[in-house]
């Protein structure tokens, strides 16, 4: 429809074809869905700003509250760091997957079924108790002697409860997401790889994971949206300097939770939404080639050079050029 | 009965660069590859032919271990493809000694699988870069080089996205020539193609066999067979059912199988 409606304003240049301007369909029907659209939107824009229990005064005072704002570092540091852990161990653990050694597989397999399977909650209370449950850290020889001990609170302090309860948790998510990737490239991708002599781990982390990413980036910045909400759970740990946290300890404190909700929701819609551009760009740099079909920045004066270049040394060659050689004794 | 009377000019004499001895392949309890014997000179295009299903791209797939044998043993030049031996018995190879192995071997797949992340250029780079340790700008200088010579010097920059499937096919052929193999392996190189876009890819595989290179070629091109071919093998149920000169077996072929084949694809 909107193909038609472009073609026949378009004027085309001037070639002496004459082009098809057809009278598009019409659609009532969007008309009268749009009126609608409008009502219920004025009618949401007018209770807002006239029922005084929103009480905008104290969103405005609360907005950049230093309280909150330290929040939404907290926030944004536990998301982060939990993210940046679940992803190096979900690589791991979907190239561990893929291996041909049985004890990786099995052990890949264990961790998932683990970490997938039990709440998020209980593992974050977990580790905030692990301190009680171990409270030295001892290295040394199991039953032999003692090298080094050191007080598991000094290490696993609450943030660092938190960031493991996450991350852990989130990579056995994230490890199904990347093998699905990694299953969605095509076979011949390995063979031609292996053909040309190439080790399976080049393969994969050169080969295969950078077109897996295609498929991994989209679901992994879902979970990345997921997991900075998720980071209002570390109350369970407890940790308590987060958005969530934060603004519920003020809105009880002057009685107010409606306005303090709306800060919270303000500041999460707002980095979503950043995070939401990032995905944007990753994507467009993983599509290189597929989706993205900009040509890779080679300057065409280098490929002139050197096309001239790999001619020169090639023309005196006689009719039966010894051209398995000749790629060996370039000079530069 | 396969006895090789292979007609390589000028280098009569010298040992064999592939023998292939009494190999079986099972998938399962499918029988595929029923005890094939072949040799191939160095600098000779062994050509071979066959209906689908006559197991002609299993074997070549075995030559470098994309696939394992299950009896008999391969040879490329010294070396036992897939295994050493150590006091009369067979010991597997770690997975280093098959990439060594697999550089000296170039293969050409029916469905080019270029790599559709890296341009054209990337693509013929990224084997000698990464598994040869050269420099980038060695390695440039020798992609571009070998673009020119399949004819897409001013492709170097495109993806395979972009390109048209002959000259990913052609892409593909100036990768695999990147490592310098001395032994080029072609899985049905045309068979994907459009009609139109054939004749660029065979003239770059005529070229490389002027130029002396070892070729093994599973095709349906008779006509290239013809022209170029130093030996025709023809496979039919998982053995070798007559080999020899390719324009003696076109003209004239000797078993009733090979008859029927050709007078169908001619």
């Amino acid at each position: 429809m909107s193909q038609t409606a472009k073609r026949g304003s378009f004027a085309g240049p001037d070639d002496g074809v004459e082009r098809i301007n057809a009278v598009p369909v019409r659609h009532p029907g969007r008309w009268v869905g749009a009126a609608i659209i409008v009502l219920v939107l004025a009618i949401t824009a007018q209770s807002l700003i006239t029922n005084p229990r929103f009480h905008w005064d104290l969103v405005g005072t609360y907005l950049l509250d230093t309280l909150v704002v330290q929040g939404i570092g907290w926030t944004l540091i536990l998301t982060v760091s939990s993210m940046v852990i679940a992803i190096a161990l979900a690589i791991m653990l979907a190239f561990m997957r893929q291996s041909e050694n049985p004890l990786f597989r099995y052990v890949s397999w264990v961790w998932v079924w683990f970490f997938r399977g039990t709440p998020v909650y209980t593992q974050l209370v977990f580790w905030g108790l692990v301190a009680t449950l171990y409270p030295k850290i001892i290295i040394g020889v199991p039953f032999g002697p003692e090298w080094f001990s050191m007080d598991t609170q000094t290490v696993v302090n609450a943030t660092v409860a938190a960031i493991l309860g996450l991350g852990l948790n989130e990579s056995a998510y994230l490890a199904e997401i990347f093998r699905a990737g990694l299953k969605s490239v095509d076979n011949g991708q390995m063979e031609a790889a292996e053909a040309l002599g190439m080790r399976r781990s080049k393969i994969m982390w050169r080969i295969i994971l950078p077109q897996a990413m295609r498929v991994i980036v989209p679901p992994t910045g879902n979970e990345t949206i997921g997991m900075l909400k998720t980071t209002s759970l570390v109350l369970a740990v407890p940790f308590t300097y987060d958005l969530t946290f934060v603004t519920n300890t003020i809105a009880n404190r002057i009685y107010q939770p409606i306005p303090l909700l709306i800060v919270a929701a303000f500041w999460y819609l707002l980095v979503t939404s950043v995070l939401m551009v990032g995905q944007f760009y990753i994507e467009r740099h993983f599509g290189k080639g597929v989706d993205n079909l900009t040509k890779a920045p080679v300057k065409p004066a280098a490929v002139a050079a050197a096309v001239a270049h790999a001619h020169n040394p090639a023309a005196p060659a006689d009719p039966e050029p010894a051209a398995p050689t000749s790629e060996g004794g370039t000079t530069p | 009965m396969t006895t090789t009377a292979t007609g390589t000019p000028g280098r009569a004499g010298t040992d064999p660069l592939v023998r292939i001895e009494g190999v079986h392949k099972f998938f399962g309890e499918h029988h595929v590859l029923r005890g094939i014997d072949m040799t191939v000179q160095p600098g000779e295009v062994s050509v071979i032919i066959g209906p689908s299903g006559s197991g002609k791209s299993t074997l070549l797939r075995c030559i470098n271990l994309l696939e394992t044998i299950s009896a008999g043993r391969i040879q490329v030049r010294e070396d036992l493809i897939g295994y050493k031996e150590v006091n009369g018995r067979l010991h597997d190879l770690s997975t280093k000694a098959i990439a060594n192995q697999r550089r000296e071997i170039g293969m050409v797949f029916q469905r080019f699988n270029l790599f559709p992340h890296k341009t054209a250029l990337a693509n013929i780079m990224e084997a000698p870069t990464q598994v040869k340790r050269q420099s980038k700008t060695a390695a440039r200088t020798a992609a571009l080089e070998l673009l020119d010579r399949v004819g897409l010097a001013e492709r170097a920059n495109h993806y395979p996205s972009q390109l048209s499937g002959g000259q990913q096919q052609r892409v593909a052929i100036a990768r695999a020539l990147a490592m310098e193999p001395e032994l080029m392996l072609f899985d049905e190189p045309t068979s994907a193609l459009d009609p139109e876009l054939v004749g660029d890819v065979l003239n770059v595989m005529k070229d490389l066999a002027k130029s002396g290179m070892t070729m093994i070629v599973v095709t349906h091109e008779i006509g290239f067979a013809r022209e170029v071919g130093d030996t025709l093998t023809f496979m039919d149920g998982g053995v070798v059912v007559e080999t020899g000169n390719p324009r003696q077996i076109i003209a004239n072929p000797q078993h009733a199988r090979t008859k029927e084949f050709l007078s169908r694809v001619l």
